[in-house]
């Protein structure tokens, strides 16, 4: 816990810095040079207190973080309604399409690499590393782009962005609405990482064929699926799993690009937003619940290390 | 004496290994040459030679269990017949069975018990391995156990236990012995003494010259992945049955001879000398010794030594 909240210190410690920093002013960014020129002494500095131009940075920041721990995130300057809010909205849309995407590449990548390491050098790990190396060195916004136009331009068969079907009414917007907008984004996250999960357990599936137990489940007769299925499966799982929860990060850095791709309006996208219209409160809002996410994945996968593996869940009550 | 059938028969036998080093740039590392053994029915056979002379290759080699970049050569028979790959994946865990040298062969996170039985539930395979785990003074407890909550002893004899399962007919036990107490030593050489004795061909493997004396009926020694020589155990009474000068240079080393060790170091195999590989440690190595050398039968036993 007091890691978490060190760690969670330290994250809007420096999202704050970047945003202070940084070279955007946010009165011409969100107001309009044009704008701004039209406007009178009054107008600006009234717009300048807003924006919280001109108050010491270290002041602004210990502002938040007392609102913050009573509770109160504050309003968003850009969206005009408070953080919490803008959030929960935003983080319902990417949770959709993280959590789809989480899953499949989780499920698929384990498959994949087991298959692939259960013989080095095999054509079908020639195949499916080859093919993860490829998808592992694109980039998501490039693969974003490639589907994009495949699916919603060529093909037609997919909505080109946006969550939720345009000029529709929230209330009209049905569940399979938002599947159908949730799909292309989601797909490219997996395939993204897919080919992150795949690699690895592939390599740890290597490493297990490898092992001297596996030589000795050989020498005493077993075939090469009940090598796979008793020896090489739980040994495998073990580390997966620790690497299934560690990718939330990756998941959640990935989306941010591809929201930003398909206009898709989730908590990656108002992140963007946020950072270059100097949200500060929206953007350090964002940053500490994805980093609570990013350590609750973390916190998750070693607890469950320590139910599942038998060397942590019972080495304690060796004697 | 009626001619015992011969259950392995290994001859001519090599192990390369294909390196990449700096690159490109491929050799072939010959780890084993020239290695002939013989075992049969209810014999106990050890096979003695120090570390890295290849004796776990062998074990290896006879199940087809090698490391991928390794080719063997020469030929392996076993019960008369040409011991090709297809047969040595039907036999081994049945009729040849491996005793492997260290822990890490048991799976860490599969329960000893079910580990034994190959995740086998039946009764009779039940009933077995607790009569083997009560000679073994290994409660029934621990079958429940994973490895890493065993001692090592304790994990050296469920190593052995896994030979004991089936009704084998050839036992290979590369090194099943050390961080055993005396007592438990004994017991697991007389139980591998008993399968030998109810049929089956036990080839012991071991550094320990003085332990394969006590039990086995041969010896056969290895220098530098070559067999030099396959004496009777009753030959290392004395130096002078035996054949070789580095079965001899053994028998110096011995406690009860002196512990008179002789100098220098087994050859490393990059820099193996031409024909006998204990030709630059032996006070007889003649001009002839750095020529390709015949294993010949010399009073009953068999030795690679042109002087002998
Ligand atoms: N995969 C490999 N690649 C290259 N060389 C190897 C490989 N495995 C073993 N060797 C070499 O083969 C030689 C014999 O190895 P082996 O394990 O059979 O020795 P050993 O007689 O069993 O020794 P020990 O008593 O230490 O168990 C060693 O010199 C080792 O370096
Ligand atoms: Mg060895």
């Amino acid at each position: 816990m007091i890691r978490m909240l060190l760690l969670l210190f330290f994250v809007s410690v420096a999202a704050f810095t970047l945003v202070s920093v940084s070279p955007i002013d946010p009165l011409q960014a969100n107001v309009g040079q044009a704008a701004l020129g039209a406007m009178s002494q009054e107008q600006i500095a009234k717009l300048s207190e807003y924006w919280g131009v001109g108050i010491p940075p270290v002041e602004r920041f210990f502002a938040w973080a007392g609102d913050f721990f009573r509770g109160d995130m504050g309003m968003s300057l850009l969206y005009r309604q408070p953080v919490t809010k803008v959030i929960g909205v935003k983080l319902v849309n990417s949770l959709w399409l993280m959590a789809i995407a989480w899953m499949l590449s989780g499920i698929v990548g384990f498959i994949l690499g087991i298959l692939s390491g259960i013989r080095e050098g095999s054509l079908l790990d020639r195949i499916i590393k080859g093919y993860s190396l490829v998808i592992a060195s694109t980039p998501a916004f490039w693969l974003a782009l490639v589907l994009l136009m495949v699916f919603a331009v060529w093909l037609k068969v997919l909505p080109i962005g946006l969550s939720v079907p345009i000029g529709v009414e929230a209330s009209g917007v049905t569940i399979a609405d938002r599947i159908q907008h949730a799909i292309l984004p989601a797909i490219t996250l997996s395939i993204t990482g897919v080919a992150n999960i795949t690699l690895h357990t592939r390599e740890k599936m290597i490493e297990v064929m490898e092992s001297d137990y596996v030589l000795f489940a050989k020498a005493r007769g077993e075939s090469t699926y009940r090598i796979v299925k008793n020896h090489a499966l739980r040994n495998v799982l073990l580390p997966a799993l620790t690497l299934q929860f560690a990718s939330i990060s990756e998941i959640f850095g990935g989306s941010v690009l591809v929201e930003q791709v398909f206009s898709y309006p989730g908590l990656g996208q108002a992140a963007v937003t946020a950072g270059l219209g100097s949200d500060v409160p929206l953007l350090l809002g964002i940053t500490v619940i994805s980093a609570v996410f990013v350590f609750g994945g973390n916190l998750i996968a070693n607890l469950l290390y320590g139910v599942i593996d038998p060397r942590i869940r019972r080495g304690g009550s060796r004697a | 004496m009626k001619e015992k059938k011969t259950v392995l028969n290994i001859r001519d036998f090599s192990v390369s290994f294909e390196q990449y080093e700096r690159g490109f740039h491929k050799t072939v590392l010959p780890v084993i040459r020239n290695l002939d053994v013989t075992v049969h029915e209810g014999e106990m056979v050890a096979v003695v030679g120090s570390s890295g002379s290849g004796k776990s290759l062998l074990a290896h080699g006879i199940l087809g269990i090698l490391p991928y970049n390794a080719t063997m050569g020469g030929e392996i028979w076993y019960d008369g017949e040409l011991l090709t790959p297809k047969r040595q994946k039907m036999l081994r865990g049945n009729e040849i069975v491996l005793v492997p040298q260290s822990i890490a062969f048991l799976d860490p996170l599969m329960k000893i018990g079910s580990q034994i039985r190959k995740g086998k539930k039946d009764k009779a395979s039940k009933a077995r391995l607790d009569k083997i785990f009560e000679g073994y003074h290994l409660k029934e407890e621990v079958q429940g156990l994973y490895p890493f909550e065993l001692s090592g002893g304790m994990n050296r004899r469920v190593l052995v236990s896994t030979a004991l399962m089936g009704n084998p007919k050839l036992v290979i036990a590369d090194e099943p012995t050390p961080g055993l107490h005396m007592d438990m030593v004994r017991r697991v050489m007389s139980h591998f003494r008993e399968l030998a004795d109810k049929g089956a061909g036990v080839l012991l493997i071991t550094h320990d010259l003085e332990q394969a004396l006590e039990v086995a009926d041969r010896v056969v020694v290895f220098y530098a992945g070559t067999t030099v020589e396959d004496a009777a155990a009753s030959d290392f009474q004395a130096q002078e049955t035996l054949r070789h000068p580095y079965s001899k240079a053994l028998w110096r080393a011995l406690p009860q001879n002196g512990f008179q060790f002789i100098k220098g170091t087994q050859p490393y195999v990059k820099e193996l000398p031409d024909g006998c590989p204990f030709g630059p440690r032996c006070e007889y190595c003649t001009a002839e010794c750095q020529k390709e050398i015949a294993y010949r039968e010399v009073q009953g036993g068999r030795v690679r030594c042109v002087h002998a």
